[in-house]
């Protein structure tokens, strides 16, 4: 089966800081990781190929740096590794950027299942995976934290396990599909020797918008509808306060800090 | 200092230390207090390739050497050396087979350890032979195409979650040491149980248990070597295995000595520091000067042994007695820095310390290792 798995390289946010003055993120010297979610989707990938057969293909889109992130997909094993990346790609939101990785998806070929994390931890959307199913125009299966069943033969198929609040719910869709993933799916591997030693000199096919059969109004900044007005951090300047003392003393208190402050 | 490491043994070491960081360490505590042992971690690890890292090619490893597993040993020991163990007991439980087995043995049982399919084990220790290795109890009769295996070996690493044992035993008792031999026995072979499972000290994630023979039939083809060879087989082995013990220690105080200067940089006392006494400073010094030596020696050691050098038990017995010695005081002093933070469980501090003291223990205590030493330099002045 063919695979396509869309990875995001993102700031490791655990250490990440705020700059206070401009309210945005202090990205240097902030080490760049593949987006956690990303890593179970790869593993659940490589997981299907052990299982079936075929080929898994990582596929990104941003500067050249993201190649790292490619890489260390590589090196955890898979297959080939794509980049989209051009200037005229840059500043897109997740509407552009779905279209432009459903257009490199359309190029890399025909593909049974696409898998991407259920959200980067940077930007938290969770949109651009069923919005790149929308492109595509296929069936997308959220929050997915199993596949249940999956069955290749005509009629191809896929049942899987979606996490919802306060349980599963248990889906099944045609294939191709498009699945998001969540952390409870799979235990992710870590690179490998003799993948990691493949990785360092595999060759990454890198396509800019002229490889692509795109409309250039929809690609990068211009492409895109959703605009940043502000970026700010919230101010906590709430303070709790904890009664002590038995019920009724408390509640007392309660009532007398309702009362003196003319709430009841 | 610098090692002058090969890209490939750097990469072993960078895979190694990211598995260490990244999946041992935030379950380290708790395998500790629970004395669990880390089979999903060992799952994990299996995939990177490691597990066949000093196993030759043709066998499904690297072809890293023994250079290749002490990377990875101290690696995984700096962060948990319980963890660690498992991993290196395995080890000693394919080298006997690497070494001495024939060509149908190594393709049958190597390629399964150097995918981390299955774990390996070695079983010499009984109640009545610990650093006296020739008072062998178990013994092995030959019936027909088979051996009957009777005894129970006892303190046995990766007992029950092993799936192949190395195991020494008496074929003949009138020839003494050398009516000894071993044999591998797979588990599931009827007659093949495990006793209680050992409540240590130390290393807690790995699994000590006995071995129980009671008539168990082992095919001939299961025979290492020749009859009588069975010492020789477990004692080379040792001499090859030992660095890792080395490596281990190494890990360990490497491990402790990292935690001690992180607590002395941000522990305040007399209004700074306490890394700006000259006290401390110069306990670290040592630490760090001991530990060095320490990894100097041990690298040595595998370097020797993987060039193929003939003479190598007293440099691998060096490397195990200097490295344990290192890390049993190194780690006692991390504690001793550390102070009563140190002493407590939410530090690692005090398991390092409580894991260091097998290292002088296991694989031939210190005293054996310096019997072993002695006796080497006797035999040079002849």
């Amino acid at each position: 089966m063919q695979i396509v798995v869309c990875i995001k390289q993102v700031p490791d946010t655990a250490e990440v800081k705020i700059d206070r003055k401009t309210n945005t993120l202090i990205r240097e010297g902030v080490p760049s990781i593949i987006n956690p979610f990303d890593l179970h989707a790869v593993e659940e990938a490589l997981l299907l190929r052990e299982r079936c057969g075929g080929a898994v293909t990582a596929l990104s889109m941003g500067p050249p740096q993201v190649e790292a992130a490619l890489r260390e997909a590589l090196s955890l094993g898979v297959d080939q590794a794509v980049l989209l990346s051009d200037r005229a790609f840059a500043g897109a939101d997740t509407l552009a950027t779905s279209y432009t990785l459903a257009a490199g998806i359309r190029k890399i070929g025909a593909f049974d299942l696409i898998l991407c994390g259920k959200q980067a931890i940077d930007g938290d959307t969770a949109q651009v995976g069923p919005e790149i199913a929308e492109w595509l125009d296929v069936p997308h299966l959220t929050y997915v934290s199993g596949i249940d069943e999956m069955i290749l033969a005509e009629p191809a198929r896929i049942t899987v396990s979606r996490l919802v609040e306060g349980g599963y719910e248990q889906v099944r869709s045609s294939l191709p599909s498009l699945l998001t993933v969540v952390r409870e799916l799979n235990e992710p591997r870590l690179p490998s020797f003799r993948a990691s030693l493949r990785a360092r000199t595999q060759a990454i096919t890198v396509w800019g918008a002229a490889d692509l059969d795109v409309d250039p109004e929809r690609l990068g900044i211009d492409g895109s509808p959703t605009g940043v007005s502000r970026v700010f951090v919230p101010e906590y300047d709430r303070q709790g306060q904890i009664f002590a003392g038995g019920p009724e003393d408390q509640a007392r208190a309660l009532v007398d800090l309702l009362r003196s402050t003319r709430l009841i | 200092m610098n090692y002058f490491l090969t890209a490939e043994q750097e990469l072993i070491q960078q895979i190694a230390r990211r598995f260490a960081r990244e999946r041992v360490a935030p379950v380290a505590a708790e395998l500790d207090e629970k004395g669990e042992f880390p089979r999903k971690l060992l799952d994990v690890l299996a995939k990177t390739d490691l597990c066949g890292v000093y196993l030759p090619e043709e066998y499904g490893g690297l072809g890293g050497g023994m250079f290749g597993f002490c990377l990875v040993v101290e690696e995984i020991s700096r962060v948990c050396s319980g963890v660690a163990i498992c991993y290196a007991a395995s080890g000693l439980g394919a080298i006997p087979i690497l070494l001495f087995g024939t060509g149908e043995q190594k393709r049958q049982y190597l390629p399964e350890v150097a995918a981390g399919k299955k774990l390996g084990a070695f079983a010499l220790t009984e109640a009545n032979a610990g650093s006296d290795s020739f008072a062998q109890e178990t013994t092995a009769v030959r019936d027909g195409g088979h051996y009957i295996l009777n005894g129970t070996k006892q303190w046995i690493t990766n007992g029950r979650e092993a799936d192949i044992y190395t195991v020494v035993a008496v074929t003949n008792k009138a020839k003494g040491a050398r009516g000894i031999s071993a044999f591998i026995v797979e588990k599931g072979t009827p007659g093949f149980s495990f006793g209680k499972k050992e409540n240590k000290m130390g290393i807690r994630a790995s699994s000590t248990t006995e071995l129980i023979f009671n008539n168990c039939r082992v095919p001939e083809g299961n025979l290492l070597a020749r009859e009588g060879m069975g010492l020789i087989v477990a004692l080379k082995t040792l001499d090859q295995s030992r660095p890792g013990v080395g490596a281990q220690a190494v890990g360990i105080a490497q491990g402790a000595l990292d935690l001690a200067l992180k607590f002395a940089r941000q522990r305040v006392q007399f209004g700074q520091p306490i890394i700006q006494f000259q006290a401390i400073q110069h306990m670290l010094a040592d630490m760090a000067t001991q530990t060095e030596a320490a990894r100097a020696l041990v690298y040595s050691a595998a370097r020797m042994i993987d060039a193929g050098a003939k003479e190598i038990s007293k440099s691998s017995a060096m490397a195990k007695v200097f490295a344990s010695d290192v890390a049993m005081r190194v780690t006692t002093d991390a504690v001793q820095i550390m102070g009563g933070a140190g002493y407590m469980k939410e530090y690692p501090a005090e398991k390092m310390m409580r894991d260091a003291k097998i290292t002088q223990i296991y694989e031939g205590t210190n005293q054996i290792q310096r019997n072993v030493i002695a006796s080497e330099l006797i035999k040079e002045r002849d």
